[in-house]
């Protein structure tokens, strides 16, 4: 079933740059549910609710989840194992 | 910071005499708010269960849960992305009817849902007659992208409460984070007083 | 120190971007010339982020593809109208030259083509998913680049065909498919794009192409699989998902 509103790991630029000095989607995620390793850019975004969300694109785990909380940026980033730069 | 000329919030106009939570402005469709893929329930695998905290486990399969009474509802529904929609016709069962005859023994409720998703709410929240397990919606079953088969529906709080795919309720002695709230949303959420974000 | 301040200040802050001009490229769609304060250039199939405010401080925030080649003297993004969209019928419709704007970018550098990357190339459009593909081919046509191009762009009507005057001038080969109402005397494909097009259109696994696909979600997930089985490397397949539009 495709969702109509996902997007990719690149939609999160804007909002990782907030984040990560160097360019954040070129950067290599491992999944901490199942060890799986892709590009950031690869991600599968849901970013249309109360906060973003992106999920390893080989078991749906959420990898990263952000929200904006009076206006500050909330990350929680327990979901990866390791980022390389 | 320059201000954009002619650029304006896009809403409906609300009708005569109604009354929105602050801060909530009115939406004419149905907006699809989603953390994770849509899940796959088939009814014949479908569960809904109450446990934790209670004195008296119980689970019900699609079947034994749509032979409960349910009733039909209209009630508005405020989303903490600012949406509002008013008068939206839900049929459910009632949270009520689903504890009829269990004893909690905690005050809190975790709901969890097909998919991972999560939310806490007070156990005052879900009951006499304020919330509901939703099968249908607008006089049709329920959409899988808007929760169906069933979902969890607390109107009086910001929908995000109203934890889509919903298939279990679990009783808690202390207030736990859901995914929401584990960011800093509120762990009540009355859109009436604005409860958007912890320590609201 | 100073520098890597000054390296983080430019990447994360929100510039002004004043609209130089505003060119109506379809009934639905707008490109906007944008002056930005301090613009760092861009790589071709980067973003920007754009987010306006209103009197009363209300803020809105949207993702937009840069058109424009990094060899051009100003950015350009081209927005499609979303019917029920907050942002987009604004900057499609209302949005003026001098009118004035935050913008953070360019961010993106994953779905990026550089020419120095070398093809053949195999680009990917639903409706206005064209518009970052259009900056790397006119990028390529800017280098004298000699990487092989094939471009697909799926479009509802003749009129919803972005950048129409420029696209055969590109040195790229063009197919385009009409899923709602092909021109009249049209003899090539009217329908959605399936994997029979995408096998006749594109190129053969064997040359492997570095392939970018674009559009609404719906569109680039089903390219992307009927990609994978023709065989396609999925490694070399690279997407950017605009989300729910009107179909």
């Amino acid at each position: 079933m495709h969702e109509d509103a996902r997007l990719d790991g690149n939609a999160a630029a804007g909002l990782l740059s907030e984040l990560f000095t160097p360019e954040a989607t070129t950067a290599v995620a491992r999944c901490a549910g199942c060890g799986r390793t892709g590009a950031v850019g690869a991600a599968e975004v849901y970013a249309d609710g109360p906060g973003m969300v992106l999920r390893c694109p080989g078991c749906e785990a959420v990898l990263m989840r952000f929200a904006r909380i009076r206006g500050r940026l909330v990350a929680d980033l327990r979901g990866v194992g390791t980022l390389t730069f | 910071m320059p201000i954009t000329r002619g650029f304006r919030r896009r809403r409906a106009e609300p009708p005569e005499g109604a009354a929105l939570p602050p801060g909530q402005y009115l939406t004419d469709g149905f907006p699809v708010l989603s953390a994770g893929p849509t899940p796959s329930v088939p009814l014949d695998r479908w569960r809904l269960g109450v446990s934790g905290a209670v004195d008296g486990e119980r689970g019900w399969s699609w079947d034994e849960f749509r032979a409960l009474p349910s009733e039909s509802i209209t009630v508005d529904i405020h989303c903490v992305t600012s949406w509002s929609k008013l008068g939206t016709g839900w049929q459910g069962v009632s949270v009520d009817a689903l504890l009829d005859g269990v004893e909690p023994l905690g005050a809190y409720v975790m709901a969890h849902s097909y998919g991972g998703y999560t939310t806490n709410l007070p156990i005052e929240d879900l009951t006499d007659g304020k919330a509901w397990v939703a099968f249908a919606y607008d006089g049709a079953p329920l959409e899988p992208e808007h929760g169906g088969p069933a979902r969890l529906l607390v109107p009086h709080l910001y929908l995000w409460k109203s934890a889509k795919w919903v298939r279990e309720l679990v009783f808690m002695d202390a207030d736990e984070p859901g995914f929401w709230e584990s960011l800093g949303y509120h762990d009540r959420g009355d859109p009436w007083r604005e409860q958007r974000y912890q320590g609201d | 120190m100073s520098s890597a301040i000054r390296a983080t200040d430019r990447i994360v802050a929100w510039r002004t971007a004043t609209i130089r001009e505003v060119v109506r490229e379809t009934p639905s769609a707008t490109t906007l010339v944008l002056d930005v304060d301090g613009w760092p250039g861009h790589r071709a199939g980067q973003h920007v982020d754009l987010r306006l405010t209103a009197e009363d401080g209300y803020q809105a925030t949207r993702s937009y593809s840069i058109s424009s080649a990094p060899e051009d003297d100003a950015v350009a993004v081209t927005v499609e109208r979303l019917d029920d969209g907050e942002v987009s019928p604004y900057l499609v419709d209302e949005a003026q030259p001098r009118d004035e704007l935050e913008l953070r970018g360019p961010v993106g550098g994953w779905f990026v083509w550089t020419a120095d990357q070398g093809g053949p190339l195999f680009l990917v459009a639903g409706g206005s998913g064209l518009a970052p593909l259009m900056s790397m081919l006119r990028h390529r046509a800017r280098t004298g680049s000699d990487a092989e191009a094939l471009l697909l762009l799926s479009a509802r009507r003749e009129q919803d065909v972005l950048f129409a005057g420029e696209l055969p001038a590109l040195g790229a080969a063009v197919t385009i498919t009409y899923t709602r109402e092909a021109p009249a005397g049209w003899a090539g494909y009217a329908r959605r794009v399936d994997r029979d097009m995408l096998a006749e259109a594109g190129f053969e696994r064997e040359r492997r192409p570095r392939i970018f696909v674009c559009g609404p979600t719906g569109f680039v997930e089903g390219v992307a699989r009927e990609l994978v089985a023709l065989g396609h490397d999925a490694s070399r397949i690279r997407t950017e998902r605009f989300g729910a539009t009107g179909g």
